[in-house]
């Protein structure tokens, strides 16, 4: 294909991904606002103001880029797990697979519709927070890039669960049993000082926690770890995903008997 | 010049150790009506399957106008349309939408699909449908939807599986006069059925695949030449209780104004029916007993082969 026809081919993707997640906006933008909401008004203004600031930051401000970067992660996560989920159930992820699309299109097609709600629903979160508190960021840029990268990341993860997944169970088992221990263990609400050093070395080990401290290094300026490292991290896991990715697909696992 | 379709030495073994195709090779020549005709479980599909990149093969190769389908994937997958077995498109989505998407999966620009989704839709009666969603659609409308959608990235060579399963019989002969006029315009096509009048009325060159293996592949003339006998079934205007006695014909009798009567090949009929007329017994009507492919199946394989297609 040309470089054109595979254009083609990707914008024909992601503008399907983009209208399926907008069409249901009910099941996939309104329960990230709730969830948030809930978050802001009791860890944040009811819970949070009766506890003292950590590195300089009141509470609700503290945890706002962790309670974004959240709704980005499951937001990219979900959207891809059961759109190609349901790709594979109904079949029509056949309709791809017969085509002259390169694999590397369907990923980012797919991939790209898992970032568009992401930042849709991240956006709205971040609108929410306004509520509450005062938002703000430090460093924009560096904010925007931990955003689209770990949605990209989160998009892939989705994706690898999608290729394994057998049955609607299968796709809710990794967030449930996975992202979310990791997401809440990742540093959302609490400084890893706080931890004893044992499990400040264990924390260590949990991807999520290098995100959530880049992301409120880039709106707050603080964190916990070198935010350098946090990029390499997130680059490297971003690698192996997508070279994951590719070989499931070219090998058809998942798809192709 | 390359043949449509090349199949070489194509095996494919299941994970669960079923060998679904033991070392079929297959040539389909360019503007070829192919019928590949075999029993359920026969491994129809499969082959299909492998040649549209949608089952892995264990060994062979494949060439589609010419283009090696492990090395020159893209090329030899835009020759190739694809009308599978069971409906797989989005249920969900509406009916316009499913095949201007599956251009635009072919890196056909929006406008140019859109017009030829109009096209297709049109002359496969399904235009009034446009908007509806998939899963309103009778089954034949699906059927002939999958066969919008194969087309519009106009490919060379269209492979129906079982196209008519399912399909009444009126819906069935517009599909059958569709796809002969798509063939006279050009397409290869190769078609898979156990629907036995089908092949017999569409295809020029068939394949008869069984177990996984191809055990004939020729001129459907030349088959259909091969037939030894023809077995008819006669209605009297009688009621007897006897076979009459025709000397060198089988007659059975199948119920008291019922026969069955098998000629072969140097036979005539006519020396039946002077007997009969001897005999005083009136002919009221007289028909196949059963496709002559169908016979011809049986002959070839020893096995009945299942036609679950109503009419
Ligand atoms: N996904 C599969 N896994 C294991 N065995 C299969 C699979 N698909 C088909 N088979 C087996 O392969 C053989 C050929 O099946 P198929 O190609 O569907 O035949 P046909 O289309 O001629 O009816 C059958 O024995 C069938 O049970
Ligand atoms: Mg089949």
């Amino acid at each position: 294909m040309t470089l054109e026809q595979q254009f083609i081919a990707f914008k024909t993707i992601v503008v399907k991904e983009i209208l399926r997640f907008a069409r249901i906006w009910v099941q996939t933008i309104v329960p990230a606002v709730i969830t948030t909401s809930l978050y802001f008004l009791i860890f944040g203004n009811l819970i949070g103001s009766q506890l003292g600031d950590i590195n300089g930051y009141s509470y609700i401000d503290y945890i706002v880029p962790g309670i974004i970067l959240m709704s980005v992660i499951t937001n990219a996560y979900g959207n891809v797990v059961s759109s190609f989920y349901g790709h594979k159930f109904q079949h029509h992820v056949e309709e791809m697979l017969v085509s002259p699309m390169p694999n590397s299109v369907l990923l980012a097609g797919f991939v790209v519709g898992g970032v568009a709600r992401a930042l849709v629903v991240g956006s709205v979160v971040t609108l929410v927070a306004t509520f509450y508190t005062n938002i703000h960021f430090e460093h924009i840029f560096i904010t925007l890039a931990v955003v689209i990268l770990t949605a990209i990341l989160f998009s892939l993860a989705g994706f690898v669960n999608a290729v394994y997944a057998n049955s609607f169970d299968d796709i809710s088992i990794i967030p449930t049993f996975v992202l979310t221990p990791l997401t809440y263990l990742g540093g959302v609400f609490f400084s890893i000082e706080m931890l004893s050093t044992f499990w400040q070395n264990i924390a260590l080990f949990n991807p999520i926690l290098y995100m959530v401290n880049a992301m409120r290094y880039g709106m707050l300026g603080v964190s916990d770890i070198d935010i350098t490292m946090a990029f390499i991290i997130i680059g490297v896991f971003l690698a192996c995903l997508y070279g994951f990715c590719l070989y499931l697909l070219h090998n058809g696992i998942g798809l192709r008997q | 010049m390359p043949n449509a379709l090349s199949i070489q030495h194509l095996t494919k073994t299941y994970k669960n150790n079923v060998q679904a195709l033991k070392d079929i090779s297959l040539d389909i020549v360019k503007g070829d009506f192919f019928a590949l005709l075999g029993p359920n479980g026969a491994g129809k599909s499969t082959a299909i399957g492998i040649i549209c990149s949608l089952v892995n093969k264990t060994a062979g190769s494949i060439k589609v106008y010419g283009y090696d389908l492990d090395k020159e994937k893209d090329k030899a997958k835009s020759y190739i349309g694809l009308v599978p077995q069971e409906f797989n498109f989005n249920v969900f989505e509406p009916v316009f939408e499913i095949v201007v998407n599956q251009a635009g999966y072919y890196g056909i620009p929006r406008k140019k699909a859109a017009q030829r989704a109009e096209l297709l839709l049109k002359q496969l009666g399904l235009w009034e449908k446009r908007r509806d969603m998939a899963r309103e659609l009778s089954g034949g409308m699906k059927r002939r939807l999958m066969i919008a959608r194969a087309l519009v990235h106009e490919p060379q060579l269209l492979i129906l599986d079982e196209p008519t399963a399912g399909v009444d019989i009126e819906i069935r002969r517009s599909m059958w006069v569709f796809l002969e006029e798509i063939n006279r315009q050009g397409t290869t096509i190769i078609l898979t059925t156990h629907y036995l009048e089908e092949a017999e009325a569409l295809c020029r060159n068939i394949a008869i695949i069984n177990n996984g293996e191809i055990i004939e592949n020729t001129k459907m003339k030349t088959l259909l030449a091969r037939l030894h006998s023809e077995t008819f079934i006669l209605d009297l205007k009688e009621n007897i209780n006897k076979v009459p006695a025709v000397a060198g014909y089988k007659i059975a009798l199948l119920d008291s104004s019922t026969l069955s009567v098998e000629v072969n090949k140097d036979q005539t009929v006519n020396e039946v029916f002077d007997e009969l007329s001897r005999l005083n017994l009136h002919v009221t009507s007289m028909r196949n007993k059963s496709s002559r492919l169908e016979e011809l199946f049986v002959c070839l394989t020893g096995n009945q082969i299942k036609d679950d297609a109503q009419g």
